[in-house]
């Protein structure tokens, strides 16, 4: 019975903190976002976001890395460098 | 070295007259782009600063008064662009001011509010105590000057908790609980000066709880704690007599230009960071004031670039006590508030320039910005 090995990915556990933090609809294409520029990714959210993917990838962001968590693909380098990785 | 470096560089690492080059640099381009994009600014500064060519020296510059913030639309990059409005917290009825926000004005705002605050709390991001309730920051298009501050000092945070409710009543069954799991470890405390008095520290004197691994970062001027008799020198002493906290910083900041706070170095005094000055004038000849005398506070930065809020005067009264001579160490002017311009000379000085201003287009009250 067990059929959600996809949501598994780093990527997709990713794609699912964007879309519940940032409040968006089941499916929105997150991959591409950046920071304001969408109404739902504002600096309240911003902070949502942040706490969202610390639980997600049990990681702990400093300030630097809260201030360049600028787009999507920024905060996959950033966790990357947190040790996650995201190939294969 | 390019005016980016301000930013990047340790804050307060910089002798003034170094500063200043760079830093003048970048707001004759300020200056430029703002002239071409605002007609209100082009207006007012022509009127003011006719034959204006360049500046040399920050005192060079064109300013503007900070309450055409209230009376006029001030932004210089299409509206398309804006993407969030700040507005002033004033008394009801009175006008706000408003400051139109695009994102690469709003990203150097946290990115330079970040270089100032790190110097005193360090890169890890510290358990935080607000000392406001949660509804401030519960309108998300327009946010006041007190809402837009606590969100930016919450980058500097995890697991913040806000200690009041909207009858402004202490949570200290929270706060002890707060301290049992944070309390020896450094931890941020923010809020505004009079409510950090009145709704903390009065509320918690006498219960005898330790608050000596706090930082305390506070705004808002004293004011309103005249009539209690409290000025710096009391806060900090019953502070420290009564929770042992002894890190207390204030800062001098305004929504016309957030990000470029002057934040209380440990001499007691205001200092303005890399990126940002103060030049102090007199009220009459608008001349530049030497150090040790009393004047009217311009404020410059380097950040606003959707608005033209990089020269402004505003109302307050201030004294440059001295240039690179901080015992601590921190290079550049270091300052005082002394209190704010009457209102009838402000008239009079409102007055001036709402005539040289008449012509000047007068937009509609627009919209929330979404």
């Amino acid at each position: 019975m067990v059929t959600t090995q996809e949501v598994n990915l780093p990527l997709d556990r990713l794609r699912e903190a964007f879309v519940t933090a940032l409040g968006l609809p089941e499916g929105y294409d997150v991959t591409g976002l950046e920071y304001r520029s969408i109404v739902e990714w504002d600096s309240l959210a911003h902070l949502t976001l942040v706490t969202t993917i610390e639980m997600t990838f049990d990681v702990m962001f400093d300030t630097t890395d809260v201030l360049g968590l600028s787009s999507f693909s920024a905060c996959v380098e950033i966790l990357k460098r947190h040790g996650v990785t995201f190939d294969g | 070295m390019s005016a980016e470096k301000l930013l990047s560089l340790p804050q307060y690492s910089l002798p003034q007259a170094q500063k200043e080059t760079l830093l003048v640099e970048r707001l004759n381009e300020l200056h430029l782009h703002h002239h071409g994009a605002s007609d209100a600014y082009a207006r007012v500064t022509d009127a003011f600063f006719p034959g204006f060519a360049g500046a040399g020296t920050v005192s060079e510059l064109p300013w503007i008064p900070i309450g055409l913030f209230k009376s006029h639309r001030l932004v210089s990059v299409p509206d398309a662009d804006v993407y969030k409005t700040l507005t002033s917290s004033g008394t009801s009825g009175d006008p706000v001011s408003r400051v139109y926000l695009d994102r690469s004005t709003a990203q150097a705002q946290a990115e330079a509010l970040a270089a100032i605050m790190t110097t005193v709390l360090g890169h890890d991001r510290l358990p935080m105590l607000i000392v406001d309730w949660p509804g401030v920051i519960r309108d998300r298009a327009q946010f006041s000057a007190r809402g837009a501050g606590i969100l930016g000092m919450m980058t500097f945070a995890r697991q913040p908790r806000y200690l009041l409710d909207e009858g402004m009543q202490l949570d200290v069954a929270g706060l002890v609980d707060f301290l049992g799991e944070h309390g020896n470890r450094p931890f941020l405390i923010f809020g505004f000066t009079f409510m950090v008095w009145q709704h903390l520290l009065r509320q918690i004197s006498g219960l005898g709880l330790d608050l000596s691994h706090g930082i305390l970062i506070h705004s808002g001027g004293w004011k309103a704690l005249q009539e209690h008799a409290v000025d710096d020198e009391v806060f900090r002493r019953d502070f420290l007599e009564q929770t042992g906290l002894s890190h207390i910083h204030s800062f001098y900041g305004m929504v016309e230009q957030i990000g470029s706070v002057f934040l209380q170095g440990s001499d007691g005094l205001l200092h303005p960071p890399n990126f940002a000055d103060i030049v102090v004038r007199d009220p009459v000849t608008w001349e530049e004031l030497a150090p040790g005398q009393v004047g009217v506070v311009q404020v410059l930065s380097m950040l606003p670039w959707s608005y033209p809020g990089h020269s402004i005067l505003t109302e307050d009264l201030g004294i440059v006590h001295g240039v690179d001579d901080d015992p601590g160490g921190w290079l550049g002017k270091r300052f005082s508030l002394v209190g704010r311009v009457p209102r009838a000379q402000l008239r009079g000085c409102s007055d001036t320039y709402a005539a040289s201003s008449a012509a000047t287009e007068r937009a509609a009250e627009p919209g929330a910005v979404e």
